[in-house]
Parts: C-alpha cells; sequence; structure tokens
C-alpha cells in the first residue's frame, strides 16, 4: 500500500491509490478521471484522519455518524468503507445489480457503515440535526453531514440550518462540497448561509487534505460548524 | 402554515395555571397534551418534536423534562426529519402538529426518514378531518389515514375518546414501530377497548347487515341505525385492519358498511383482501373525495355536507337493507 500525502493541486492526489483503485471497481473506470468525483478527497479525510469509527463495531453508539446526504454520488463513499473494511471489496465489482447490497443510493439497511439512506436531496441535514439531538449529552459523538451546494438548493436545508444553529448544535458538522453545479448560484457566498444562523465556518480546498483535515477535526462546543470545500467545477 | 389556528384553535382550558391534578379533559387534543408530562415520566427513551403547535399547552412537561420537548419554530420537514435522527440516535420520537402539515407537508419525510431509515416514530396529529372547519382547506386533510396506510410498517389509530387517546399514548410511546395517532375533535360518549380488534358492538340476526364503525363514528352510527336490522362493530385502529374479526363478524356472504370519518374509501382495499374469499356487497361511507367543500361553518355543518351526520349516515346505510 502506498500513500500520498503532500498537498497537491492534482485532484485525489492526496488519496491512496489502493482507494483510487477501489472506486475505479465501482465506476469502472479504468483512467480514474479525477472529476467522476467530487466527493472522495473529503470522504477519505475523514474516514482516514477525522472520524472514530470501527470497523469490527460498526453499531457502537459511540461512534462517530457519517451522513452522506447527498446520496447520487455514493461511489466514493462505498470506496473508501471496503478501503476501510467495513465490507468486502468484492461488493465493489457488481453496483446495482440484483444480488448487490451497493445501489446508486445507497440504504443503510443494506450496508455495514453507511448510516442513513439517501437520494432525494434535502434529508441529511434534518435528520442529523435530530441525531444531535439524541447524541449530545449522552456520548461525544460527532454527526458529520455532507451536502452539495445544489444540494442546499432543497428547502429542507435551509430548515436544518436554523434549527441547528438556534439550537447550538455542537456536534453537528455540515461538510459543503462546492462544485459549482448550483443553477442559480449563491450571492454572498454558501457559508453565509451558515455564518447568519451562528454557524461557524470554514473553508478548504478538496485536494489540500491537512487544511481540509484541520477544518474537519475543529468543532466548538456551542455551535455547529460548516466547512465549505472547493472542488473541481463540474464534479459530479 | 398560520400560528394564527393555534389561536382560534386552542384547548380551552389550556393548563397554563392550572392545578397539577385538574379533572381529566375528555378533549382528545387537550388529554395529549397533559399527558405529556407523565409518558415522559415513564418512558426514558421518549421525546416530544414540535413545530410551534401545541407548545403553548404543555409547559408542564417541557418544564419539568429539559431537553425533551424540542419546538423547531414552523419548520414541518425538519419536524420530521428531526424525529428520524433522534430515531437513529435510539430516542423514541413523539412528532405533534396539526394533520395536513404532519402527514401531508412533511410526506416525503414520512417515507423516507422513518421508513425508508427502518426507524419508528410515534406521530400524533390533531385537527382530524373537519375538526377546524372554520380554519378553511388549509387546515383540513381527509387522506393522511390512506397517505400514511399507503407506507411500509405503520399502524394507524383512531381514537374515539380522550381515554382511548391515553391508553394509546402511553402504549404507543413505549414502542418502537411506526405508528399514527389521529386525535380528534368528534368523539364518542365513552370508551371502548384499543387493542386492535374489531368489536360488536350492537349485535342482531345473525347474518344482518354489519355497519363498521371507525373511531369517533360510533355515536353517529349507532344514531343512525336505530331501529334499523343491522349489527354494529367498531375499531379505533383502522390499519392494519382485523381482517380476522373483520372476516368472523361478516360471515361467509357479507352485507356491510364502512363507515369512516376520513376520506371514503380509505379501507376499501383492506376490507376487500380480508373478504376477497366470499361474495361481498361493501359500502364505503366517508369524506368525498371528489370535490372540495368550500365552505367554513362548524365541524357539525361539514359532517352533514359529507353525509357523516346520523341522517346522512342512515340514508346510506338504509341502501343496503333493500
Amino acid at each position: 500500500m502506498t500513500t500520498t500525502t503532500a498537498p497537491s493541486t492534482t485532484a485525489h492526489a492526496g488519496v491512496p491509490q489502493h482507494v483510487l483503485d477501489l472506486v475505479a471497481r465501482v465506476t469502472g473506470d479504468e483512467k480514474h478521471d479525477p472529476s467522476a468525483h467530487s466527493t472522495l478527497d473529503v470522504v477519505w479525510t475523514l474516514y482516514d484522519q477525522v472520524l472514530r469509527v470501527d470497523p469490527e463495531h460498526p453499531d457502537d453508539p459511540d461512534r462517530d455518524r457519517f451522513l452522506l446526504s447527498k446520496g447520487h454520488g455514493p461511489a466514493s463513499t462505498y470506496a473508501v468503507l471496503a478501503a476501510k473494511g467495513f465490507f468486502p471489496a468484492a461488493w465493489l465489482d457488481d453496483v446495482a445489480s440484483w444480488d448487490s447490497r451497493l445501489g446508486h443510493h445507497p440504504d443503510r439497511t443494506l450496508v455495514p457503515g453507511v448510516e442513513i439512506g439517501s437520494g432525494s436531496l434535502g434529508h441529511g441535514l434534518p435528520i442529523s440535526v435530530g441525531l444531535s439531538l439524541g447524541l449530545r449529552h449522552r456520548t461525544a459523538a460527532r454527526v458529520v453531514v455532507l451536502v452539495g451546494d445544489a444540494e442546499l438548493d432543497e428547502g429542507s436545508n435551509a430548515e436544518a440550518i436554523a434549527v441547528a444553529g438556534r439550537f447550538g448544535l455542537g456536534n453537528v458538522t455540515c461538510v459543503v462540497v462546492d462544485n459549482r453545479s448550483d443553477n442559480l448560484g449563491w450571492p454572498g457566498g454558501i457559508a453565509a448561509r451558515f455564518h447568519v444562523e451562528g454557524w461557524a465556518t470554514a473553508h478548504a480546498v478538496a485536494t489540500d487534505h491537512a487544511t481540509l483535515a484541520a477544518a474537519l477535526r475543529r468543532t466548538d462546543p456551542d455551535r455547529p460548524t460548516a466547512v465549505v470545500v472547493t472542488a473541481l467545477k463540474g464534479d459530479a | 402554515m398560520s400560528t394564527a389556528a393555534l389561536t382560534t384553535n386552542a384547548p380551552t382550558n389550556a393548563p397554563t395555571n392550572a392545578p397539577a391534578n385538574p379533572p381529566a379533559s375528555l378533549d382528545m387534543r387537550e388529554r395529549f397534551y397533559a399527558e405529556l408530562d407523565p409518558v415522559l415520566d415513564a418512558h426514558p427513551a421518549a421525546d416530544v418534536v414540535l413545530a410551534v403547535i401545541g407548545a403553548g399547552y404543555m409547559q408542564r412537561a417541557i418544564a419539568r423534562h429539559p431537553g425533551r420537548v424540542f419546538d423547531i419554530g414552523i419548520r414541518e420537514q425538519a419536524l420530521v426529519g428531526v424525529a428520524g435522527g433522534l430515531a437513529l440516535a435510539g430516542r423514541r420520537p413523539i412528532v405533534h402538529t396539526f394533520a395536513p402539515f404532519l402527514v401531508e407537508r412533511a410526506y416525503e419525510q414520512v417515507k423516507l426518514d422513518l421508513g425508508h431509515q427502518d426507524v419508528g416514530a410515534l406521530l400524533v396529529s390533531a385537527g382530524a378531518s373537519y375538526d377546524l372547519s372554520s380554519a378553511g382547506r388549509t387546515h383540513q386533510t381527509a387522506a393522511d389515514v390512506a397517505l400514511i396506510s399507503a407506507l411500509p410498517g405503520w399502524t394507524v389509530h383512531v381514537p374515539g375518546h380522550a381515554d382511548e387517546a391515553s391508553e394509546l399514548l402511553h402504549r404507543e410511546a413505549g414502542g418502537t414501530g411506526r405508528v399514527y395517532v389521529r386525535l380528534s375533535g368528534q368523539r364518542n360518549s365513552r370508551p371502548h377497548p384499543v387493542d386492535g380488534r374489531l368489536h360488536l358492538l350492537r349485535d342482531g340476526a345473525a347474518g344482518a347487515p354489519l355497519v363498521v364503525a371507525v373511531g369517533p363514528m360510533l355515536d353517529t352510527v349507532l344514531e343512525a341505525t336505530a331501529g334499523l336490522a343491522v349489527r354494529v362493530a367498531w375499531t379505533a385502529t383502522p390499519h392494519p385492519l382485523d381482517a380476522g374479526g373483520l372476516r368472523a363478524l361478516a360471515g361467509p356472504a357479507p352485507v356491510l358498511a364502512v363507515v369512516e370519518p376520513y376520506l371514503e374509501g380509505t379501507s376499501a382495499a383492506a376490507v376487500a383482501a380480508a373478504l376477497s374469499d366470499r361474495p361481498a356487497r361493501v359500502l364505503h361511507v366517508g369524506v368525498p373525495g371528489e370535490t372540495e367543500l368550500r365552505r367554513y361553518g362548524s365541524p357539525r355543518d361539514h359532517a352533514a355536507a359529507h353525509g357523516l351526520d346520523a341522517a346522512g349516515v342512515r340514508r346510506r346505510v338504509a341502501t343496503l337493507l333493500t
């Protein structure tokens, strides 16, 4: 196993080759097209450096929760979970077949390590608020939810951003992977939507894993955190 | 939605300054609010999630259970999404607002954030069918039971008395399933067993037509069928329907009316499935779905307009006797 850890301007340069190979087994993409997986850097950094999860105990009540709200891009999450030993890598070879537990949108009841079934946009952030309320004061577990910049269009996110901010949910981190895929744009910036509701905000570039990991590790005890991660334009 | 409804439809003896042990209310919604405090005492995993509606009427529960009653503002999508997250954290969410906002506005959240995540919740609605008659169509739904019943794994209770509602609340707060309890301002004079079964409450000649009343329709059905050669059965749990009980009571050649206080025909598929092995003549009586009643007035006015008062039910049931 070789691991490249130096920051790079090349997409996914910080992601080990064996993980890229696992992604390719999902997508069938032999060239490892970097533009295909906007979430790979974030998901790999989370599981490799940030989240406290144990594939031997995927139901540990004290585990950190990662919620892939943007469920239409599960290839990178599947590959990272397989790389970390949550399920056999062979599962990656027949995604969305009749006999596969892995679909084009993930189902939490079928896949160890997948915390929510997602696909329809705008569900992960409100669920993360409920998870936070249920976990805080009972465990130190964090709740990290990944959304896309276009997914923020869904009004349910605005509801959840306001509630999490007003309730001061320090155990919630929302990662917005911004690949500028939103049709109408966000004048003033995405982070401003969170900041005005009382969230701590940070920016990172997907390929700078050191900065990204630092931003994803940082929490504030009295308010939720939003990390806006710039990914390559047009990444799915 | 409008918060004005909270004021205009407030319980008449909201317990803001009420004594610690007021007489048990006969209004289902008032009883629900009053019972939340003991329910949270008895069920340490239970939490309450609100979207403003009701928050002003449960101060005792809020004061005595800090951190267990969450009013998230007028945000019904997040209301159900938060409930899904709480359930994923091992909590037992009790979720409450008016029926159209709980079921229709947040329907995809009910489908995905609860059902698809394979977690449970106790949804408790107020404002059944035309309870909020003067508020107009925006505050009414007759389709809620049909919509919930169309999703996998739900139980629907439609109590007809505050004591029934209280018993269901205490029982289901300690459960794990997906449960919808539909509280109504319409009620029967006395409670009956809420055990999920169909109960024969007025017997008659063997083979006489059977009239099944659901929840708060019982007293109306009993009045409507006075002197008619029919039997009357009742249940507070239309979904899943007590199919075995229905087959036993209906007999080999059923002549049957089902009287429901919500969308007409909501239970038609369940009744047809229960009786698929025998020839049956079945009449479904409920809120007609084809036209919108653009009138205000009282719930009594709406019942009459829909043919759900005693006279209207009698007219419909009488057609089975010809």
